[in-house]
This record gives C-alpha cells, structure tokens and sequence, in this order.
C-alpha cells in the first residue's frame, strides 16, 4: 500500500460520478486515518442534513458514496451541499460507539498464530498481547454485511495477506492483513491470517440490529479462555448479543 | 397457511421486491428485482404498489399450484405462457392478470426471450422483511424464505387469502421490453485508471454476455481494457450497473447483488435507465456502450418512469379467462351438470 501523502489528506476532495444515483467524495487514494475521518465526517453531517432522495452514504477509507434517487435530487444540488459542508468537516476520533470483543486466540480457533509470530519475529503471546491492546476504529464496512475494516494495526504485525487465500474461513475468525485486523461475520473464502476466533455473533438476523459494527465505531479485543468462548458461544446461538457497546468518548 | 404451493421450482426463482438500498453502509448488497420495470408492470397488473415482493424467474419457470380461497397473478417480462394443467387447462398468455382458485395448477416454462421475468401475486408474496424488504441476497442467507432460492415443495405465502373477481387486466404495450440501442454509460469514477485507446474501444467494440452470469454480476467478452494504473485501488464504494475491470481487463457489470465495496477500478456506471436491459440479458447476448453526461442520464431516468407509468396508464381489459377447474368442481357440488356432460 502507497504511503499516506501529506497533501492528500488537506486537499480538497475530487467529485467523481458514478452513473445517476452514486457520487463519490474523493478524498484521497489511501488508508490514512485523517483522510478517513473526513470521510465519516461528512458522512454524519450528510445524515443529519436529512435530504430527500438521499438513499444511503457509504464509507470507505477514503471516499464517502452518496447513493441518491434522481427521480427526488439530483448530483448538481448535492455536491452543492457537500462543499457548502467541507469547510466544518472534523478529523476528530471516537466519535462512534466501542465494542469489546472476547477473542480466544491460538490452537484451532486461531491456526495462523503461530505463523504470524514466526514471520513478525515475535512470541504467539507477545502477538496477542499487541492485538488485544490496540483500539480500532472501524474505516468502513464490506465485503460481506457486518464486516469491518478496522485499523490501524501496529507495524509489528504488518504482513501481507496469505499467498494461499482459504476457500473456509469460518464466521467469528479474528484476523489481520497488511495494517488492518477484521472479524469474518460469517464462513466465506478469505487470505487474511486468522489469529482468533470471537464466539459472538457480528450479524444476526433474530436480532432487531441485526448488524452490530458501524463505520465510525472503535473496537477493542480482549482475550478470553476455552470455558468463556462455549459459554458465551451458547449465548449467541440463542440470539443473545452477547457484548453491549458503549457510547462515544468512552475512547481516549 | 395460504399461498401458492411449489410443485417444482424450475431454475431456482428468488423472492425479489426493489431490495434493500439504504442498508449498504453496513455491507449488506441492495438486491431487488434485476428488472425493475417488469416488476412494476406486473405489480400493476394485479393492482399492487410497484415494489410488492413477486417471484424473480430465471432461465425456467416453476409449477405451482393455488392453497388459498383465489389468487390473482400474472406473469410479465416473457412470452412465455401460464400453463394451466389438467383436462381443462390451457395457456394463459403472459403480460395479463388471472384468478386462479384453490387447486388450480400451473407451469411456466422455458424463458428462450429474457434473461429474468417476474410472476406477481395480489397482494404480495408475505415473507417477513429484512431492513425493511424481502428480497432474497442467497450469498448471505437474507430475505426471501429462509435466504434461499425457492425449492420444491416450498409454500410461497401470499397476503390474501382470496381475491375479488373484477375485470382482469393486460398491458399491450410491450416496447419497454424491446429496447434497442446502445446502453448507456456515464464514464467514472475511476475512468482515469484506463488507457484513452480503451475507453474509445469500449464505446466502439460489441462486448458479448458470457455464461459467468448471476444477480451479482455478467462477465463480459470483447476488446480488453488497458490499465494504466495498475488494477488495484483502495476499496470505495460500488453502485448498481459499475463496469469493473479486474486485471485481465475483461469488464464485469455489477447487478443488484453486487458488493457494497470494492477495489477493482470501475471505468464507468450503467445509467439506471438502463439496468433493467441488463436484467434482461443472456448468455451470448451482444452490448454496444454509448458515453453520455450525468444530466442526459437523469433525463433519460425521468423518462422511462414517465414512459412506465403510461404504459400502466395504458392498460386495457383482458379477455376472460375461464377458470376451467372452478367451474367444473362447481359444477360437480351443485349438480347442475355431471361429470359426464
């Protein structure tokens, strides 16, 4: 990944169209954590604004998609109010909700631990004790409903994704690639390496929330023994969240 | 419980309505019909709001049969016919509403015309909703009965139990459905990434649908795409009708089931006046694209709902159609006539 460019994050973000109902706020090309805020930022003062025909704004960790409907607004007036906003855009963190998250690390629920502390020259419990003490904030969601992208992760633990990707990654995996660590909500082919695994359930459709994470939200994980994980494991296959965020500030 | 009963599903049809587009932020794809239009019209016909959730068909139709009191459905986006079974079944043209009741059975067969046609039912297919819609996401598991494509021996629910008899409807008008012309495509968001001569070349060549075709996207066939910046960016968002372009160069059209990020560059977005011909296509289908501005689309979006709308304004009586198996079971109760006669 190219390194953050200084100006990139200052300068004024770049319109670009994406057909008759999607714009895109450019406001940079790479994962940067003030280019991101910006993004999120304008996201939430796009929200609160509340303008008709706007279907859904989508973060990414450098650009924010307005999805909009062109029978109700049209991209004119909407980049008129995207830079009537710019001016008041924030870089300020925290401004989401924390989530703890229980993560039983290493053995079978994290089978590339051993790997990861062999290629960062680390020991397996000097990797999770890095792991579990970083804060994160969610940069976007993708990939699949209720994944996060969350970062940054340490240098230490930096590596590139796994030549070989798994054709099964299961749904709890905790795991990380380049400076970024995420949780798979649900069983899918993947080239992250697996740390972990949580036992709770990111997207769960008994649920009224469904989703818990949100782009914006910060995370942190916590290490949790065999006996936990079953046990809260047998929570959320009730339905149970399990974890309850708590509200914004209660980050540093 | 009341619906219509799967007698064989055909080639996996989906409960679709005009998905979940406001949900994206959390990773969850919008989903929804591939042809919205054809949804509507059928919607109309049986007298529903145009994003009532009906049976997607793709590639062959199902069998169904009638557990309720009456039902009211029809089928639009083909010519392909109802075949009502039985002694006294019969064709029931397509693009036509029909009150079938309790027991009545009928086939849809092969769809040789559409890429996708749509089976409405009055009132709505009744699945409960996910973030406020039934469309099926089967990547996922959401929507529809149980996040899966319908199977044999499903009960597809319906909302009404029975149907008022009244004139039956049918749209003549079918040229929304034989759009001609280039699609059209408005260039970005990141146009920049490709070589000028294949930008030229995609506005210039005839791509090809391949096989490699679901709800998430079409792979296409013709000139390859020159990157200029590499194939890779950092993810950002993807809408419905982005032209991807993976580092083989061959772009992909991304439909309704399309992930919500990305990081293949999109050198340019199906106007959404047109997404709904990209529904229709088919394996081996041939696509011309033709650049135009952000404005000129949102003037051809306002005119297809306005040639829509006409075309439902212009509905015309249908004909009756006898419902051959009510009449003789009828007839049987009351003994006005016997079997025999």
């Amino acid at each position: 990944m190219p390194p953050a460019d200084a100006a990139d994050a200052a300068a004024e973000p770049r319109f670009l169209a994406a057909g008759d109902t999607a714009l895109v706020v450019e406001f940079g090309t790479v994962v940067d954590r003030a280019i991101n805020r910006r993004v999120t930022s304008l996201g939430r003062a796009l929200r609160d604004a509340d303008l008709a025909g706007i279907v859904d704004l989508v973060p990414t960790f450098r650009s924010l998609m307005v999805h909009f409907d062109p029978t109700v607004i049209r991209r004119a007036e909407i980049e008129e109010r995207v830079t009537a906003l710019l001016p008041d855009l924030s870089e300020e963190g925290g401004t989401g909700r924390l989530w703890r998250v229980p993560t039983l690390y290493g053995g079978e629920y994290g089978p590339d631990l051993q790997d990861v502390a062999e290629r960062t020259g680390l020991s397996p419990e000097r990797v999770v004790e890095i792991h579990a003490g970083g804060t994160y904030e969610c940069y976007m969601m993708g990939f699949m409903p209720g994944l996060g992208y969350l970062g940054i992760l340490p240098d230490e633990l930096a590596l590139p994704r796994r030549t070989e990707p798994r054709v099964r990654v299961p749904g709890g995996s905790v795991s990380i690639a380049t400076n970024l660590t995420n949780i798979y909500t649900k069983e899918s082919p993947g080239g992250w390496h697996l740390l972990g695994r949580t036992p709770i359930e990111l997207f769960d459709l008994r649920r009224d929330e469904p989703i818990l994470l949100n782009a914006g939200d910060s995370v942190q994980f916590y290490e949790i023994d065999e006996a936990t994980y079953r046990e809260m494991r047998a929570r959320a296959d009730e339905g149970d969240p399990v974890i309850e965020p708590q509200d914004a500030g209660a980050v540093s | 419980m009341t619906g219509l009963r799967v007698v064989n599903a055909g080639f996996a049809p989906t409960i679709q309505d005009l998905g979940r587009p406001h949900v994206q932020h959390l990773g969850v794809p919008p989903s929804g019909a591939l042809d919205p239009v054809a949804l509507a019209i059928a919607n109309a016909l049986v007298g529903n709001e145009a994003g009532a959730a009906a049976l997607e068909l793709r590639v062959m139709g199902p069998t169904l049969e009638v557990e309720a009191e009456s039902v009211r459905v029809a089928l639009v986006g083909t010519v392909a016919a109802l075949e009502v079974q039985g002694e006294r079944g019969g064709p029931v043209e397509a693009n036509r509403s029909v009150r079938f009741s309790r027991g009545t059975k009928f086939r849809i067969g092969g769809l040789s015309d559409t890429g996708v046609a749509y089976l409405a039912v009055e009132g709505g297919i009744d699945v409960p909703e996910v973030y406020g819609s039934r469309a099926t996401y089967t990547r996922s598991h959401i929507g529809g009965i149980d996040g899966r494509a319908v199977r044999d021996g499903d009960l597809l629910p319906v909302a009404l139990n029975a149907v008022g008899e009244r004139s039956e409807m049918k749209c003549a008008d079918l040229d929304w459905a034989k759009a001609q012309g280039p699609i059209r495509v408005v260039l970005g968001p990141q146009d920049d990434f490709f070589s000028a001569e294949s930008i030229a070349g995609l506005f210039s060549q005839t791509y090809t649908c391949t096989r490699e075709a679901d709800r998430m996207g079409i792979r296409l066939d013709g000139p390859a795409l020159e990157h200029v910046k590499g194939h890779d960016i950092v993810s950002d968002g993807i809408v419905t009708g982005a032209i991807q372009v993976p580092g083989n160069g061959m772009p992909i059209l991304l439909l309704a089931d399309h992930q919500t990020t990305g990081g293949y560059p999109k050198v340019g977005t199906v106007i959404s006046a047109d997404i709904p011909r990209l529904g229709r296509m088919r394996p081996g289908d041939e696509i011309r694209f033709e650049e135009i501005t952000v404005e000129a689309a949102e003037a051809a979006r306002a005119d297809l709902e306005a040639a829509v709308a006409r075309v439902i304004d212009r509905f015309e009586r249908a004909g009756a159609w006898l419902d051959e198996a009510a009449l003789y079971r009828e007839n049987l109760v009351s003994g006005v006539v016997g079997p025999m006669d």
